[in-house]
């Protein structure tokens, strides 16, 4: 009798081990950008192959990852990563290899490998998503001029008001210097002298007053739209939809914005191996890629990508003003080093914390 | 001592009510003399309490003025009163030792410490717990933390004493040994007592007068031994010691002496308060003070049929049937024997007319 | 025959077990996990067998010979080709930041391109970190299995070329001041939450039975709200721009450029946690408060006190077990909260827990988030004994 119960329950084990392979579990970031990625690549994966996918959210960061590949019970398949922490967890070997050659090519033949900007793509990692993090502002608090340059975020004399700032190092140690008129190509080695993130944090200490702090990215579109700030640090795509689909009177500085890229990942012993590469395969064609501007302003990182980005779904306006990717808004951009962030993030993160408590 | 007739509290004219409805004391009269023990005696619910809280200070009356040695004490608070008080439950403070709870009282007074431990030692050698000072309460029995509460509610020598069944939670032994101590300490110090209790054997024990309450009115205020003798109300005579009552109608009146129709009987009785002939009344008679085979010189004499006998030892319970009504109780000391009688026998008993009182009938 | 005492202790077990269970899995297994990351690094220890074997005998003053070039050259390339030099890198970088490039750049060069002469010379030439003397000690401080750094870390502390302790530099040192600033605003916090809670106890304790039901109901509802909820709506009170100022400054109280900064710093930290433990502060409270006879404040008042001197003397005392037990609670839960001041805290309202959590989530340094967290369980530990002393664990009730 216990035999036969044992039996059963093995039985039942296997089928369910069975019936979750069918399933795809894919991680994203949640909110409208995590609608999106529903609309713009779930949907269609699960039209053309009948794969069943369920989404769920996080928040960032490689913890969940870790646990799930130390432990060996992997249950999240694809992970919508930024590109830092996708190089950690490569680095680490908590995530598989993504190879290019396996990436779709470009509508005209063109090779993925030559497809994707230098340096914008982990090992690990398909897809790739361009967002920026910019400067906006209330124009409703600007009756006169307008700020329209980073510089302007630190000058509390010309345009004077609280600042929102997220509260991290990472992007504000570039923009202190991009505004102390440190040139874009010379940002990064410029942080890599003791002189140069000095100069950083005095950049930082001249708003330090007046900076109201941020942590998620919900947070800056509703301070600038309850005018608890006049000029925010945001995340370019939520201000996008507090423009376009709230009508607030939010206007980005297209000036001295950090480029930040983001792609997917597989968690490394996922039982559903073949499915998640499927899934990443699908989601990497220009086309995939483009498809998510339709819905935000995000950019596809590769080149033939970009140039099939057209109008937003539901209100028909046109989104090449409004992508990071932009060619006008490109003139001054800083494209975020991983790298360099890999190697000083954690030192950083203290200088910072020592620096918010001074 | 003051003079027995020394006034010291009124209650005049207090009623009393919580919800603003219902009257806990329609109207209360009552007077309290100076060193005297009073006791108010009276089923839960009575009012007493209430009473009591009044004149501690806890409860405002709604209307009427409680006065001490003259003065209206109206507007003054509890700590204010003087007056010292027991609770049921003793309301020892555990987180004091007895030493420390005999000396709040004095403390809060801002009395010297030498004189502080001369009072403390004293009111421990009045309830007989020297040596007790250091313990807590929690380490005593609920006789000794009685005897604390006592003698905290004695050692700032207060005007007035107040008790509140302070006694209902020991066990009967000790209840009647810690009555003793009680009546004796009060006697002693002459302190005015203003004591509460539902059990009527503790009143008749402490009291030099006992009020009694039922419903919210006062009965009658008198000694023991008059409650007990010469009850004015069926309450009374019902609930101060065992009564056998009989409901009759007054048939002849002649002085203070009237003839009552109890059944198919007649009886002879000592009307309390004048009576009308016809009038509806109740006969009081002491199972004590009824005989066995009476002599001539009872005024009233019976035929009883027996129905059951109960011996208690120093007296001897018969249940009998008289005027067909049961449960007419002969009270026979011990020392006749059983007197050859047997359950189910027909004897004739009696009492005198003095012993048989004619109240109002009360019932509705 | 079944002894029938054996046979009764074996059903307790047996009944007791599944809680047992469930907290040796969920609890006791994960803290003494998290104990052993805290001082145990086996990472770099087991990857790197060769190196650290030739560097234990070097003097650690000059660079180390050819032969120990040689030798971690080869073993950084042969990591690198499995996938295993990523997580050596992190590790040796939290000892000296760049590392994690320097090693991974080198395992690459070196391995497309193995060095036909010096390893030394082709490696300084290709990173000339391998020509500092700190890089050779960073590796081998971080190939120690089991150390004491990230408690040093934790401590703001940090170890010198010949392994003596040392201040970390001034604008790094940040554990100890966030560790003090985290007891202070847990200690306001719980002054002010008993501060508030103690008359709303009373209330609760002493009113009519129907009263005192609607009251802990008031008291329950925020109980069983979410917690970002709450915390959101006191940013809506509480911002610049938010109803409280707006009142203050349509009522004249203050003028349109002097609202109050109540969010966004420590006051937000303190106004929003309060208001989250509250309950842990009154339930304790009440529990106590119910069990002092109301009879004692009128004894007292009989025996001749006034208000407040019952008060001190008589109730305050015997509810001491209820405000240790409150105290203590809503003091150590503060000292762990993490989303409320994550939210509101600003630039002055952070804890450590901020710090954990990033060492959790974003740096994977679990080993410094494992010694921060055994610091403040070590000093919650503390605090528990001394208020043992004080106030005695038999006499506090938690209701």
């Amino acid at each position: 009798m216990r035999n036969i119960s044992l039996l059963s329950s093995l039985l039942l084990a296997a089928f369910s081990a069975t019936a979750a392979a069918q399933t795809l579990t894919l991680v994203s970031w949640g909110g409208s950008y995590g609608r999106s990625v529903e609309r713009a690549w779930v949907e269609p994966f699960i039209e053309e192959t009948g794969i069943e996918v369920q989404i769920e959210d996080y928040n960032g960061g490689l913890a969940q990852i870790r646990a799930q590949v130390e432990s060996g019970n992997v249950f999240w398949d694809v992970v919508d990563m930024p590109t830092p922490d996708a190089v950690r967890g490569c680095d680490e070997g908590l995530l598989e290899f993504v190879p290019v050659e396996e990436l779709p090519p470009a509508p005209d033949g063109t090779p993925a490998a030559e497809d994707y900007p230098p340096g914008s793509r982990s090992d690990c990692a398909g897809g790739g998503i361009a967002s920026a993090t910019i400067v906006a502002y209330n124009d409703e608090l600007f009756p006169g001029a307008k700020p329209s340059t980073l510089e302007d975020y630190f000058d509390l004399d010309k345009f004077p008001g609280r600042r929102g700032m997220r509260r991290v190092p990472v992007v504000n140690l570039e923009f202190a210097l991009i505004a102390d008129g440190v040139p874009l190509d010379d940002v990064y080695r410029t942080l890599g002298t003791d002189e140069g993130i000095a100069r950083a944090f005095a950049k930082l200490d001249t708003i330090k007053d007046q900076i109201v702090f941020w942590e998620a990215g919900a947070q800056p579109p509703q301070m600038l739209a309850d005018q608890e700030v006049v000029m925010t640090t945001a995340y370019n795509g939520r201000v996008f939809n507090a423009q376009i689909l709230e009508n607030q009177p939010f206007t980005i500085i297209w000036d001295g914005q950090v480029q930040e890229a983001s792609g997917l990942v597989i968690p490394l012993g996922t039982p559903r191996l073949d499915i998640a590469r499927q899934f990443i395969e699908f989601a990497s064609s220009a086309q995939s890629l483009a498809a998510i501007s339709k819905y935000i302003s995000y950019s596809p990182t590769r080149y033939s990508g970009n140039a099939l980005v057209s109008t937003h779904e539901d209100t028909g306006i046109e989104m090449a003003p409004h992508m990071p990717a932009a060619e006008q808004n490109m003139r001054r951009a800083l494209h975020s080093d991983w790298v360099w962030w890999a190697d000083n993030r954690d030192e950083m993160n203290e200088r910072f914390a020592v620096w918010l408590t001074r | 001592m003051s003079s027995a007739t020394d006034t010291q509290i009124e209650f005049i004219d207090i009623s009393k009510s919580y919800d603003g409805k219902t009257m806990v004391l329609p109207n209360l009269n009552m007077s309290v003399r100076r060193g005297e023990f009073l006791t108010l005696l009276g089923p839960s619910g009575s009012g007493k309490t209430t009473c009591l809280m009044m004149l501690a200070g806890f409860e405002t009356p709604t209307s009427g003025e409680i006065r001490v040695n003259g003065e209206s004490v109206h507007n003054l608070p509890p700590q204010k009163r003087d007056m010292g008080m027991v609770f049921q439950n003793y309301a020892l403070f555990p987180h004091m030792t007895v030493g420390r709870n005999l000396s709040f009282p004095l403390e809060v007074r801002g009395m010297a410490p030498e004189e502080r431990t001369r009072r403390i030692q004293r009111a421990l050698e009045i309830v007989r717990l020297e040596g007790y000072g250091d313990r807590r309460p929690g380490q005593l029995s609920g006789g000794q933390q009685q005897r604390v509460a006592i003698a905290r509610a004695l050692v700032f020598e207060p005007g007035v004493v107040l008790m509140d069944e302070p006694l209902g939670a020991l066990d009967r032994r000790l209840r009647e040994q810690l009555q003793l101590e009680i009546r004796s300490i009060q006697r002693e110090l002459g302190v005015t007592m203003v004591y509460v209790t539902h059990d009527q054997q503790e009143a008749m024990t402490l009291s030099d007068r006992i009020a009694v309450f039922n419903d919210g009115e006062i009965q009658q205020v008198a000694a023991p031994e008059t409650l007990y003798e010469e009850p004015v109300r069926e309450f009374v005579a019902r609930f101060v010691g065992d009564n056998n009552l009989l409901r009759g109608t007054v048939q002849t009146v002649d002085g203070e002496i009237c003839k009552v129709q109890v059944g198919d009987g007649l009886v002879e009785a000592f009307m309390v308060e004048p009576l009308e002939v016809g009038a509806r009344t109740v006969l009081a008679i002491r199972p004590e003070r009824v005989v066995l085979s009476p002599s001539m010189e009872y005024s009233n004499t019976v035929d009883a049929h027996i129905d059951d006998m109960v011996f208690l030892g120093d007296h001897l319970r018969v249940h009998v049937t008289i005027f067909e009504q049961p449960d007419f109780v002969v009270k026979i000391p011990n020392f006749i024997g059983q007197g050859g009688i047997l359950p189910g026998d027909s004897v004739r008993i009696g009492w005198t007319v003095i012993d048989c009182r004619a109240l109002p009938d009360e019932s509705p | 025959m079944v002894n029938p005492m054996t046979d009764k202790r074996l059903r307790a077990a047996l009944l007791a077990a599944p809680l047992v269970i469930f907290v040796a899995v969920t609890f006791l297994a994960p803290l003494a996990l998290m104990l052993v990351r805290s001082v145990y690094e086996p990472a770099v220890a087991d990857s790197l067998p060769a190196t650290l074997n030739a560097l234990a005998e070097w003097d650690g003053r000059d660079l180390p010979s050819e032969e120990t070039f040689r030798i971690a050259g080869t073993e950084f390339v042969a990591l690198n080709e499995v996938r295993a030099l990523g997580s050596v890198a992190t590790r040796v970088n939290r000892l000296q930041s760049g590392m994690r490039s320097t090693l991974l750049g080198t395992a690459r060069r070196l391995g497309n391109d193995p060095p036909a002469g010096s390893w030394r010379d082709a490696m300084i030439d290709g990173d000339e970190d391998w020509a500092e003397v700190s890089t050779w000690l960073a590796i081998r401080r971080a190939g120690e299995r089991i150390t004491p750094r990230y408690y040093l870390n934790a401590l703001d502390l940090d170890r010198g070329a010949a392994g003596e302790i040392v201040a970390q530099p001034e604008d790094r040192r940040i554990y100890v001041s966030l560790l003090w600033r985290t007891f202070l605003i847990s200690a306001t916090i719980t002054a002010i939450s008993l501060a508030l809670a103690y008359p709303v106890a009373w209330l609760l304790a002493h009113a009519r039975p129907a009263r005192a039901g609607m009251l802990l109901l008031l008291v329950l509802v925020p109980f069983w709200t979410s917690l970002l909820v709450r915390t959101t709506s006191w940013i809506v009170l509480l911002q610049n721009q938010g109803v409280i100022n707006d009142l203050l400054v349509v009522l004249g109280i203050i003028a349109d450029e002097q609202r109050l900064s109540l969010i966004y710093n420590m006051t937000g930290t303190i106004i929003a946690m309060v208001h989250v433990l509250l309950p842990f502060m009154i339930l304790p409270l009440y529990s106590i408060m119910r069990t002092i006879p109301p009879r004692h404040m009128q004894a007292a008042a009989s025996l001749g006190a006034s208000f407040w001197q019952s008060f001190r003397r008589v109730y305050w005392p015997q509810s001491l077990p209820g405000v240790a037990a409150g105290s203590l609670l809503v003091f150590i839960m503060s000292i762990g909260f993490y989303i409320t001041p994550a939210l509101v805290g600003g630039r002055t309202g952070q804890l450590i827990s901020s710090m954990i959590a990033y060492h959790m989530e974003q740096s994977l340094n679990w080993g410094l988030a494992a010694a921060l967290g055994a610091i403040l369980l070590l000093l919650v530990v503390l605090l528990y004994l001394v208020y043992n002393r004080l106030v005695g664990v038999d006499r506090m009730r938690l209701g």
